[in-house]
């Protein structure tokens, strides 16, 4: 697991994302300068909290923003440019070559046909059979994801599924044709934990029968803890860190992701150990203020960090990338050695006073009205 | 709500909150004219704990399992179809009107959703002011009150005059804890507090949450399907499945000796944020959904998924279908209550 792959085909290349969306308001950089390599038969966690650009980034690489978005920089998947290409050849890439599960399976799936025909829609499309030997790799695949019954439920309709059912045919359909990327974009965030288990679970199968490379995207820590081999934390719309898993959990080089460690609550550690809250919250994305987002909230902030924002800079090894200008100080360090776990951090109205005093109508970041992209469960 | 009462001497006294076979069903009606009533939802089915002051009771489970439904009917917020809830010994089932109204300053609730459970057209000073206005309360400095509560959990008193659009989803939880204050309360429903805020914002919030406690003596029902909050939050913790507690425990009790398949299967999908140890754990995957609780399984309501009853022989396996396992003391002692009838099998 600890292997990071490094020898494996480069698939899919992110290159200098930006994505804009004019508003009323002003430019939304939803996405700033991402950047990243996926190679054959690994696992990348991104994650990040909500508004920090995870999920408006993996669209791009779809090509399924709405047309106001302005997209910047460079997708290459085995080489060739994605951006740019016209809509008749992204689809022949899609679903074919790179798939994508959505977060919501009670609305990824179209409620007025029946699962088998989704099914089948999805081979189809990408390949020259018979609609009885579709069917047949459709039972085959219903099977695969652990759907009992796979020869009755293929003649149901969606609302016939519960939702961790439903998830598992978007999985489905998302490996019909053996693509060599798989995009997850929190496929278990809308599910229980027993039946999150089950779709991890189908979602592993479906990464080993397809040999798929996969980019999974989620806010859960412990997910990705799992089930990635590398991981790209981000924040405000930027990669603050990418790494391998381990280098990330046991090592992290930027304070955010150490914030982040800290503040979660675990089921292996013993109920004294008192949380350490990052303070404040994100940043508006519509003006984003030069130098580090993260400088607001950062309790290793200073001069310097207000005025350039950093780069990702390698640190310890080649693979492990960090954008802070002070990310060899938090070497060894424990979130709690960084954040202040004190009680204080619960009556300080002066730090939350700050908070809310640079900041008028909107606190949180701009909800951008993204049309739904056009989706059966998977692309 | 002073200092004396340390949480060690309340826990050896009378509990402030005991809820006994609590029952709720909701009428299925038919689409007929006549709309008789055809069946029941078993939101709640005879629903047992106590808690002390001082004290932090977890209620746990996946969607549907009656913990929220649980919560509504202590408050009576929702009529209980039937049992008793006992707040310091009167039941509140019982209670007239006024009297209700009058329990209600003694115990209040915080709901889920920070964006829909505050008003959006008052201020929040008029928010948090509310409930002392109510309860003729706002005459004493009541905008000191105000002011008080605020800094109390965090806020700065002087955005008062703001409107809860302004503020972030943590800051807006702690608007809605500091109005479920200002009556100083002796028991704080919590459901779901912390699940509708991000991670780095989370974490504030139940600290908060812990320092309140420690300072004014607070006894908590808090309401979670996240397993990992409650262990860091909760001295107590019941796992419901379907309506029904399937075992309760001492927090460390719980998740060190689980002795329910169900309780075992949920602690073990939690994921840990610690890949080494993510990659050695063994996950018991509990198959199927939950079944309907409109129909549930006769006997244990959790056999039809039970990962035990499936090594069980087939005179044992029938017992879980036709007898119902009583929530008792299984061999662990310490108020460790399990509704399983083969905790041995389990080892």
């Amino acid at each position: 697991m600890t292997n990071l792959n490094t020898s494996g085909e480069e698939l899919l290349a992110v290159r200098d994302l930006t994505v804009t969306f004019p508003t009323a308001d002003g430019d939304v950089q939803a996405v700033r300068g991402v950047d990243y390599t996926l190679r054959r038969g690994e696992v990348l966690g991104i994650v990040g909290e909500s508004g920090s650009g995870k999920s408006v980034s993996s669209l791009a690489v779809m090509g399924l923003l709405p047309k106001t978005a302005r997209i910047q920089g460079s997708i290459t998947f085995q080489g060739d440019e994605l951006l740019g290409l016209s809509e008749r050849k992204l689809m022949k890439i899609r679903g074919k070559k790179i798939a994508m599960i959505f977060q919501d399976p009670m609305t990824s799936l179209n409620p007025v046909y029946k699962v088998g025909f989704q099914l089948e829609e999805a081979i189809l499309a990408h390949n020259d059979l018979s609609k009885d030997e579709a069917r047949k790799r459709a039972v085959e695949l219903l099977e695969i994801v652990g759907i009992p019954f796979p020869a009755k439920r293929i003649d149901q309709f969606p609302h016939e599924f519960s939702g961790g059912m439903r998830q598992r045919v978007v999985i489905a359909i998302a490996m019909a044709n053996n693509p060599d990327v798989i995009i997850a974009d929190e496929p278990t965030t809308a599910l229980d934990v027993t039946v999150q288990a089950q779709v991890l679970e189908s979602l592993r199968t479906a990464q080993q029968e397809t040999g798929a490379a996969m980019v999974l995207i989620t806010h859960d820590l412990g997910v990705v803890a799992g089930q990635a081999d590398r991981v790209l934390v981000m924040y405000a719309g930027k990669p603050v860190e990418i790494g391998g898993v381990d280098d990330i959990y046991y090592n992290p080089r930027m304070p955010y992701t150490l914030g982040l460690l800290g503040s979660l609550p675990r089921l292996d550690a013993d109920r004294a150990e008192r949380l350490t809250p990052i303070q404040g919250s994100p940043p508006s994305l519509l003006s984003l203020p030069p130098g580090c987002p993260f400088m607001p909230r950062c309790p290793l902030a200073k001069e310097l960090c207000a005025e350039q924002e950093p780069e990702l800079v390698v640190t310890d090894t080649a693979d492990h990338r960090a954008a802070c200008h002070y990310s060899a100080l938090l070497a060894g360090k424990q979130a709690d050695d960084v954040f202040s776990a004190s009680a204080e951090d619960a009556e300080m109205p002066e730090a939350y006073g700050a908070e809310i005093a640079g900041v008028t109508g909107d606190v949180s970041a701009p909800v951008i009205d993204l049309p739904k992209p056009n989706t059966k469960g998977s692309v | 709500m002073t200092a004396l009462d340390t949480p060690a001497d309340a826990v050896a006294g009378a509990p402030i909150l005991s809820v006994r076979d609590l029952v709720k069903e909701f009428p299925i009606k038919s689409h007929s004219i006549v709309r008789r009533t055809i069946g029941a939802v078993h939101a709640v089915s005879g629903v047992s704990f106590d808690i002390h002051q001082g004290q932090t009771l977890g209620l746990v489970g996946e969607s549907g399992c009656g913990k929220t439904t649980t919560s509504r009917a202590i408050l009576h917020l929702q009529p209980a179809t039937s049992g008793e809830v006992l707040f310091e010994g009167r039941d509140v089932t019982k209670m007239s009107k006024g009297e209700l109204r009058r329990m209600r300053r003694d115990m209040q609730i915080v709901f889920q959703d920070p964006y829909a459970s505050l008003n959006p057209r008052i201020t929040v000073s008029e928010i948090i002011a509310e409930p002392l206005k109510i309860h003729g309360l706002y005459a004493n400095d009541g905008a000191g009150q105000v002011a008080e509560l605020m800094r109390l959990v965090g806020l700065n008193p002087e955005h008062g005059n703001r409107f809860p659009h302004e503020f972030s989803g943590g800051q807006r939880q702690r608007i809605g804890i500091a109005r479920a204050l200002a009556l100083k309360p002796k028991v704080l429903v919590l459901d779901e507090p912390v699940s509708a805020l991000d991670v780095s914002i989370q974490a504030g919030v139940i600290n908060l949450l812990e320092d309140l406690q420690d300072e004014l003596g607070l006894a908590y029902l808090f309401v979670a399907h996240d397993l990992s909050v409650v262990r860091h939050i909760a001295d107590r913790v019941a796992v419901m499945y379907l309506g029904k507690i399937v075992e309760i425990a001492d927090g460390g009790s719980l998740f060190e000796r689980s002795q329910h398949p169900y309780t075992r299967a949920l602690i073990s999908a939690i994921p840990i944020p610690d890949p080494r140890r993510e990659r050695e754990r063994e996950r018991i995957i509990v198959q199927g959904d939950v079944p309907s609780p409109a129909d549930p399984p006769s006997g244990c309501r959790f056999r039809t998924r039970c990962p035990l009853r499936m090594t069980l022989s087939e005179a044992d396996a029938a017992r879980c279908a036709a007898e119902e396992p009583a929530l008792a003391d299984r061999g662990l002692g310490g108020g460790h209550l399990t509704a399983c009838h083969f905790v041995d099998a389990a080892e």
